[in-house]
């Protein structure tokens, strides 16, 4: 099993490569598209701001690479805003891998959402062995409201997506590698996919 | 819904975790990532791990132990203490910690909280505040608390939110080490004044401090170190009484 972290340089490339090695999985990080082509599963992480995030994506030319991938991928966070159409977060075009817009938090709530939150209407694989209404670990400003390609929900204040899935293209809005034991179940779930 | 969070922070003076009373008069608090592990592992929602090492190796020292961290938990942790640069917390951010804490230098350069949002987004930027009320006025501090300046704590964490901090948390100088309850009213008033999450620091010595300062002081975390570290209160028994009194926990 060859799994790789994308690692654009503002990624927590880190804290995924550990959640992985407690699992007993080795990762490789890089930013190479050979490399990543070559994968078996592909990790999309992302701590940032948007817009310089991309700008990081396309210096080594994975804006070309990721959203042709056949492998299953999983974007997590950031990465997940990125593999949307557009995102409100200084006006950013995305990869387009899902025809959804990004959109930024009313003020009703504080911004950012910091901390453990539960995601419920779960569907497919991801979620095999999730209960519903476990807690998983939020940080973000930015979310993408409920659409048809959501398999987990979460609400803070209005309903949103808290995972996506298209295709081979898996994506979640919180932490699985920060999300205790319940993340563990998450990533462990994607690795296994066929 | 989002829950409220209890964040055991450590301290940590040459790789080792300390705790004093009042800034000063510091205890060994044992290895801290063997503490951070267990307090994973007994339910805390976060971590916090402020450096006060003073020196030239503190850096090295810092980013090693954040990686050893990083390694072994799984849950978010925050790092702060000496942070000044874009370049320091881009190093911590990639040896694996979650949100980084600047205090001193933001007072010093303003603009520091501008860059980090705007190179790494609001949502790891904490900025942490020392204040102490003085004749009536909450003066904010420096270098842990030995430097008084003429900043007034509401008046910073609005600029400081301003330019970009995505958290706040709030040391009472008045409350820290006595055990007698966190600063509510300070803290109710900064959720007021500012949209972003709070997080309470200082003063916790019982269970009934926790459930005051989210009932009472509105605050969305609490931050808590000695009566951790002696265990003596224990996080699940802690969370537990908190669900019985109403308040949203992670169990």
């Amino acid at each position: 099993m060859k799994i790789v972290i994308i690692d654009y340089g503002a990624g927590n490339v880190k804290s995924v490569q550990f959640a992985l090695e407690r699992l007993g999985y080795e990762a490789i990080c890089s930013s190479d598209a050979t490399v990543i082509k070559s994968a078996d599963k592909v990790i999309f992480p992302g701590v940032g701001e948007a817009k310089s995030a991309m700008e990081e994506i396309k210096k080594f030319g994975l804006d070309k690479v990721i959203p042709k991938l056949k492998q299953p991928v999983l974007g997590v966070c950031l990465g997940m805003q990125l593999m949307c159409r557009f995102s409100e977060e200084n006006n950013t075009e995305c990869l387009n891998i899902f025809p959804l817009d990004v959109l930024k938090f009313d003020e009703q709530n504080k911004v950012p959402q910091i901390g453990w939150n539960v995601i419920n209407n779960l569907k497919g694989d991801l979620f095999e062995g999730i209960k519903e209404d476990e807690y998983v670990y939020y940080v973000h400003s930015y979310y993408i409201p409920k659409n048809d390609f959501a398999i987990a929900m979460t609400d803070y204040g209005i309903q949103y997506s808290g995972a996506i899935q298209k295709d081979n293209f898996y994506a979640c809005q919180f932490h699985p590698e920060k999300s205790s034991s319940v993340g563990e179940q998450i990533l462990r779930n994607f690795i296994n996919l066929s | 819904m989002l829950t409220k969070r209890i964040i055991p922070c450590l301290d940590i003076k040459n790789g080792r975790t300390v705790k004093g009373v009042n800034f000063v008069g510091l205890r060994d608090a044992g290895d801290p990532v063997e503490l951070a592990d267990r307090y994973s592992k007994e339910g805390a929602d976060e971590l916090v791990f402020l450096d006060i090492t003073a020196t030239k190796e503190r850096r090295k020292t810092l980013v090693e132990m954040v990686e050893k961290v990083a390694r072994k938990v799984n849950i978010p942790f925050t790092v702060g203490g000496g942070i000044s640069s874009i370049e320091d917390v881009n190093i911590l951010l990639r040896a694996g910690a979650d949100k980084i804490s600047i205090n001193s230098s933001a007072v010093k350069n303003p603009q520091l909280i501008n860059d980090l949002a705007n190179k790494f987004g609001s949502q790891c930027v904490v900025l942490a505040v020392d204040a102490k009320l003085i004749e009536g006025v909450w003066k904010v501090f420096l270098v842990g608390g030995r430097v008084e300046t003429e900043l007034n704590l509401f008046d910073w964490v609005k600029e400081g939110v301003e330019r970009g901090a995505g958290e706040i948390l709030f040391t009472s100088m008045n409350n820290d080490g006595t055990k007698n309850g966190f600063a509510n009213d300070a803290l109710r008033k900064l959720s007021k004044i500012v949209n972003v999450p709070i997080i309470a620091s200082g003063g916790a010595g019982t269970v009934q401090h926790f459930i005051d300062t989210f009932k009472d002081g509105k605050s969305d975390a609490a931050l808590a170190a000695s009566v951790f570290h002696f265990k003596e209160i224990e996080i699940v028994d802690l969370k537990t009484e908190l669900a019985k009194q109403g308040i949203k926990v992670r169990m």
